[in-house]
């Protein structure tokens, strides 16, 4: 057996090295505490290697992952392959192309900066809350990485675990209820897609596949996700109804609940109102992504058709999210329900983009996806740093804070003009080419959304004057602490990226595009043999 | 090398900004001063050379063998797709007759303007650190603009665009304690958008309609090269939108307009700019009067090859800014804050300058641009002297009398307001009266008598607000409180030259664009250069054949209502005051209509922004969300589960072994019959 290098097993590396730290942070407490019936090892000492793994994370997938990726290939890349149940074609099937690349990159860039955002935050068991956080950025990973469909679903799922208890455990007075609430909302979607994902395994079968849960055997396979699957239903012409449109509408209600789509989305504003502000920030940050992901790498190359026949309903809920989100948001009187349902607009462009079904439209929604995780994820830490200071989010008990805390004012002014996408930071740029893809799709979609960026600039802003500027009224805040080192260097480093991909997003865009576009000629090649299939189908008049 | 226009001010905003952030002591304040200036003079200088290397071009070949421009690129900015719908915008700058123009105005007045804040805001103490920040914005500013006016592409104008939009509503809550100042940037800021809103649908159509036609295009000479592919392409609107065709260009130009009426302060969307004047007064008169407003005008410009091929679009910007023109110059007469006169006479001349390019007069919009920054700018800076002697009084009723004490600031808003007013030989004259000119002698255009008579009568009203500002203000019985009375003085050097500088610009200015007619009258053998040097790029219609009599007969008829409105304000407000009031309850009506502004802000506010605020709450968000969605269908199904648990399902598990089998039999009857049949 050969040991998992770093030359031969990168992305294994990254993916394990945080659960293998937090697995012995955990087995080495356990015995200082036999040897010393003390809790184990200081909190200081957790706290250091944990934030030490993360950062090595965060730089073994820079090294090993972003420098080893070749943009000019098509395809995954740094693939491994072992087999674990073979005999039910399951495998551990890990790779990247473009658009993993950057949401994997993603998760390890932020998860040091949560930690040293709760570095103070977490007072009750911080060890658990260290372990969990570890636990979710593999588990996170792991789902972003899998090329088998059954490791994507267990990871999906294992996912849930550790951010129900920081919900559940760290957050605000009514955590049970929002931690249940999320668990509930994404547990349903996830039993259908299960659903969906073993018929899918079945029929690959019957057409004369392996029994194979990998995504490239199955998606690849010449006949399987073209209307053959029709011919269970065989209603032709009508592809409302076949058996692939009924697949998709399965995994799109699971992926499209963790987006979310409206209106199955009112779990998220409760989720974050109550979840600690690491948990915020990798649940707007991380996970709603991996909804956008799964539509990206299962749905769309599994059953092309029934996306594209779907599209236009897909691009209506989409711009309903970025209108309702938009609306809703600017009538919120707490922080965190603002940014939350600001989430909803901005994942809404996420789903227009992936819905334009052209490069421009996948392309930006990839970049936003990462966008989003960085602007959306440092207003969750900006409200987090208030949130410490006055144990409260409600926008009218603030006002007039650029006096007290002009570095805050400064920092939170930078990251609303990137969540509005004010060009030269980085939400422009993806926000401009959904636009342009969603123009290409259908020019009364793109004007429509387009209107979401005039709405985002008004809750935004008006959010933002009610907490900066005005007089400084109430007296609590008067002896407000402006940012300290610990969180101006959080945010210095959240800034950074959100102003090079303003300013030079080319290098994202030319690893992303070759992926998303060898997705599109996919879908392409498949309606079209699709369409062959169905006319051998038709009986001769 | 062009890069090196925009990067000056850009770098010292940085270093000031993060300075700001990340160094607790603020710089010193000499220190920041001279970078910030410096910067912006570097600019000016490189401008110069640029304008050198251009003028040095050699003429191209042929007239089609492409126009004489400068172009610096930097890097692919955003670059996806290859082939028929490659979308790839470069950061690069484009310096021709047009941006050299705006380069000068916003870098030569923009420096006198940064000069002058200097010694402005040393006056002003209310907000301590804050000359940094302010030279922060400024500076900033000035780098969005000149990449605005040096844009080689769409996109990258379009970033100017925003970050001028920015740094606007960063420098007009400048003071942000006071909660109408904010205010009053947000207001700026949202209504803008809604003109960018035209603007990006404007690029995503015009690019997609390119890209249809084989010929993908996001850079100005790219577009213009190949805009012969779509210039006669039609469109059919839909339905609602009354149905019918129209063609293409129209359609584009009419998106791009959009964003410049929200930019440039034109009706409809108009109501942010005299807000705007909450700014500390440098920013009115850089970006509130010289610069940032005019960037509308520079846009439609900068598209003329498009407006030309789009008569449609041409009526609208015509009446639009004819409309506007007269309804801001209305305005502008009842005014009682000083800076609300000129923020409304600013949009007032915006309309002129829309007005001039509706007509396809292109070089004259730009040429009223130029000698309106130069006015305007010195009329700010002037009252805004006045504003800094009364201690922050704006409101002309309680100023008054103050020619004595200020002689130099006397003499300068003279003659900002003679210019303005279109008093020969000032370069307002010389403006003014060619658009005009190009409304009257444009046959072409529907309804252009009437525009020709509105614009005739702006000219009054603006001679007859200017002049009331100006005897409210300076002359009669001074009404500020005795106190305040005995420390009125003139500013200081730092404030006084570049209004001096600005002043003889304001009275020489139009030499540089001496319209054809004057120049041959006064035998200068360049008359008209500015026209000239710009048709290098710009659309320039052939002249039409002008008789000189009918000349003579508009400049009389112009001077004349100029001077009636100059007359009606020396009568009311300087001679026989008591007349005006005497008059007044006869208009009393008219008098509160216009000084409530016609009510537009309230009828928006009531009409747009609150119904919507309440349908997103009581509707969306209280109805929708947490009613229908949360209670009902979530919790609901929740609690249905329960209650159906609490009366069906608990009797089901029962314990009674005979109901049990019972159901066991049942199913498994029913599978061999399923299986059977």
């Amino acid at each position: 057996m050969t040991v998992p290098t770093l030359a031969t097993h990168a992305i294994t590396c990254v993916v394990f090295l945080p659960f293998a730290a937090g697995l012995s942070l955990l087995v080495v407490s356990a015995f200082a505490s036999l040897l010393s019936r003390s809790q184990g090892l200081p909190k200081i000492v957790w706290q250091v290697v944990a934030s030490a793994t993360t950062c090595l994370t965060f730089l073994l997938s820079a090294v090993a992952l972003w420098g080893r990726f070749d943009p000019e290939a098509t395809g995954y890349q740094l693939v491994e392959r072992v087999a674990w149940l073979p005999e039910y074609g399951i495998h551990y099937f890990v790779g990247i192309d473009g658009i993993s690349l950057v949401l994997v990159m993603l998760t390890t860039f932020l998860m040091p900066i949560v930690l040293l955002v709760s570095w103070k935050e977490i007072g009750r068991s911080p060890r658990a809350y260290l372990f969990f956080m570890l636990f979710l950025e593999t588990a996170i990973l792991g789902a972003f990485v899998s090329l088998n469909l059954f490791q994507f679903y267990l990871l999906w799922e294992v996912v849930l675990i550790p951010m129900y208890f920081i919900i559940g455990i760290w957050g605000g007075p009514r955590r049970i209820y929002a931690a249940t609430k999320f668990f509930l909302f994404t547990q349903a979607g996830s039993l259908l897609m299960f659903v969906a994902m073993l018929v899918v395994y079945r029929l690959n079968y019957l057409q004369g596949g392996a029994l194979n849960f990998d995504l490239i055997a199955v998606a690849g396979f010449p006949t399987v996700g073209i209307p053959l699957l029709q011919t269970i239903v065989p209603v032709a012409g009508a592809p409302w109804w076949s058996t692939q449109a009924w697949l998709f509408v399965a995994f799109v209600l699971a992926f499209g609940i963790k987006v979310p789509l409206v209106p199955f989305h009112t779990w998220l504003p409760d989720a974050h109102v109550e979840a600690p502000t690491g948990g915020s920030v990798i649940l707007a940050g991380v996970l709603l992504k991996l909804g956008a992901y799964g539509l990206l790498r299962f749905a769309l190359p599994l059953f092309p058709v029934a996306a594209k026949d779907f599209a236009p309903w897909m691009l209506g809920l989409a711009l309903a999210g970025i209108v309702y989100g938009s609306l809703v948001a600017m009538v919120q009187k707490d922080l965190k329900r603002l940014v939350a349902y600001s989430s909803v607009a901005h994942m809404g462009f996420v789903l227009l983009g992936i819905f334009s079904l052209n490069l421009q439209g996948l392309t930006g929604s990839v970049l936003q996806m990462l966008n989003h995780g960085l602007s959306t994820g440092s207003l969750f830490v900006l409200v987090g740093f208030l949130y410490a200071r006055r144990q409260t989010r409600l926008i009218a008990d603030f006002g007039g804070l650029a006096k007290p805390m002009p570095v805050f004012a400064a920092f939170f002014g930078l990251v609303v003009m990137s969540s509005i996408g004010v060009p030269v930071l980085n939400g422009f740029v993806g926000e401009f080419l959904i636009l342009l893809g969603a123009f290409g799709a259908n020019p009364w979609v793109a004007v429509v959304a387009t209107s979401g960026v005039v709405l985002a600039a008004a809750y935004m802003l008006w959010m933002y004057r009610r907490v900066v500027f005005g007089p400084l009224d109430k007296p609590e805040n008067r002896g407000l602490m402006d940012l300290d080192l610990r969180e101006r260097a959080a945010l210095v480093l959240l800034v950074i990226p959100i102003v090079w991909i303003g300013v030079h997003p080319n290098p994202l865009l030319r690893r992303i595009e070759p992926s998303v576009s060898l997705l599109l000629q996919s879908i392409e090649l498949r309606q079209l043999q699709g369409e062959e299939a169905l006319a051998t189908l038709e009986p001769a008049p | 090398m062009l890069r090196w226009i925009v990067f000056a001010p850009l770098l010292t905003s940085l270093l000031s900004g993060a300075g700001l952030v990340l160094v607790r002591r603020p710089m010193a304040r000499g220190l920041v001063v001279t970078l910030s200036c410096s910067s912006v003079l570097v600019s000016f200088v490189l401008s110069a050379i640029a304008f050198a290397r251009l003028v040095g071009l050699p003429e191209p070949e042929s007239p089609s063998g492409g126009s004489l421009i400068l172009v610096d690129t930097l890097y692919t900015w955003v670059g996806v797709g290859v082939g028929s719908s490659a979308f790839s915008a470069d950061l690069a700058f484009r310096f021709d007759a047009l941006s050299a123009v705006m380069c000068f105005v916003v870098t030569g007045v923009g420096f006198l303007i940064h000069v002058y804040a200097v010694g402005y805001m040393r006056s002003d103490t209310r907000e301590d650190g804050g000359l940094q920040r302010f030279f922060c914005y400024f500076n900033l500013f000035t780098a969005s603009m000149l990449v605005l006016v040096l844009a080689d592409n769409l996109l990258l104008m379009f970033l100017g665009w925003e970050g001028v939009g920015l740094c606007s509503y960063l420098l007009i809550g400048f003071w942000y304690s006071e909660t109408q100042n904010a205010y009053a940037g947000s207001k700026a800021f949202i209504v803008n958008r809604i003109g960018d809103f035209g603007f990006l649908v404007g690029i995503l159509l015009l690019f997609w309609s390119m890209a249809e036609a084989g010929t993908p295009a996001v850079s100005f000479r790219a577009i213009e090269a190949n805009f012969g592919s779509i210039a006669a392409q039609v469109v059919t609107l839909p339905m609602w939108l009354g149905g019918g065709e129209m063609g293409l260009p129209t359609l584009i130009a009419l998106c791009f307009f959009v964003g410049a009426i929200g930019k440039s302060a034109q009706l409809p969307l108009y109501v942010w700019l005299p807000d705007a004047m909450a700014g500390p007064t440098p920013v009115s008169a850089l970006i509130h009067a010289a610069t940032l407003v005019t960037a509308g005008v520079y846009m439609v410009v900068r598209m003329s090859f498009l407006y030309e091929a789009a008569p449609g679009a041409l009526v609208v910007v015509a009446w639009t800014g004819g409309a506007t023109a007269i309804f801001a110059g209305l305005l502008a007469t009842a005014q009682n804050d000083v800076k609300k006169v000129l923020a409304y006479s600013t949009v007032s001349q915006l309309g002129y300058m829309f007005l001039a390019a509706g007509c396809g007069a292109y070089t004259v919009a730009i040429f009223h641009l130029v000698t309106h920054a130069f006015f305007k700018a010195l009329l700010f800076m002037a009252l805004g002297a006045v504003i800094i002697a009364a201690h922050h009084e704006q409101d002309m009723r309680r100023l008054g009398g103050l020619r004595k004490r200020l002689k130099a600031t006397w003499w300068v808003t003279l003659i900002g307001v003679l210019a303005i007013s279109g008093a020969p030989p000032l370069s307002g004259f010389f403006s003014k009266d060619e658009i005009l000119a190009a409304v009257y002698f444009n046959q072409d255009l529907p309804g252009h008598a009437a525009l020709f008579q509105m614009g005739l009568l702006t000219g009054g009203l603006t001679a007859f607000s200017m002049f009331r500002m100006l005897f409210v203000t300076f002359h009669g019985e001074t009404r500020l409180p005795r106190a305040r009375r005995v420390e009125l003085h003139d500013p200081g050097d730092l404030m006084l030259w570049p209004m001096y500088i600005l002043a003889s610009l304001a009275v020489f200015g139009a030499v540089f664009g001496m319209p054809q007619f004057w120049g041959d009258r006064m035998q200068m053998l360049d008359s008209d250069s500015l026209g000239h040097f710009l048709a290098t790029v710009v659309a320039v219609r052939e002249p039409h054949e002008i008789d000189p009599i009918q000349v003579w007969q508009l400049v009389g008829l112009a001077l004349a209502v100029s001077i009636a409105g100059f007359g009606a304000a020396y009568v009311l407000y300087l001679s026989r005051p008591r007349l005006a009031d005497r008059l007044s309850p006869a208009f009393v009506w008219l008098r509160v209509a216009l000084e409530r502004k016609f009510w537009v802000d309230e009828v928006y506010d009531t009409l747009l922004v609150r119904p919507l605020v309440v349908f997103a709450d009581r509707i969306l968000y209280r109805g929708l969300d947490v009613g229908l969605v949360d209670r009902g269908l979530v919790e609901g199904s929740a609690k249905s589960v329960w209650v159906l648990a609490q009366r069906g399902l608990k009797h089901v598990q029962s314990g009674l072994v005979q109901a049990y089998l019972l159901v066991v039999v049942a199913g498994t009857l029913a599978l061999l019959a399923y299986w059977i049949g």
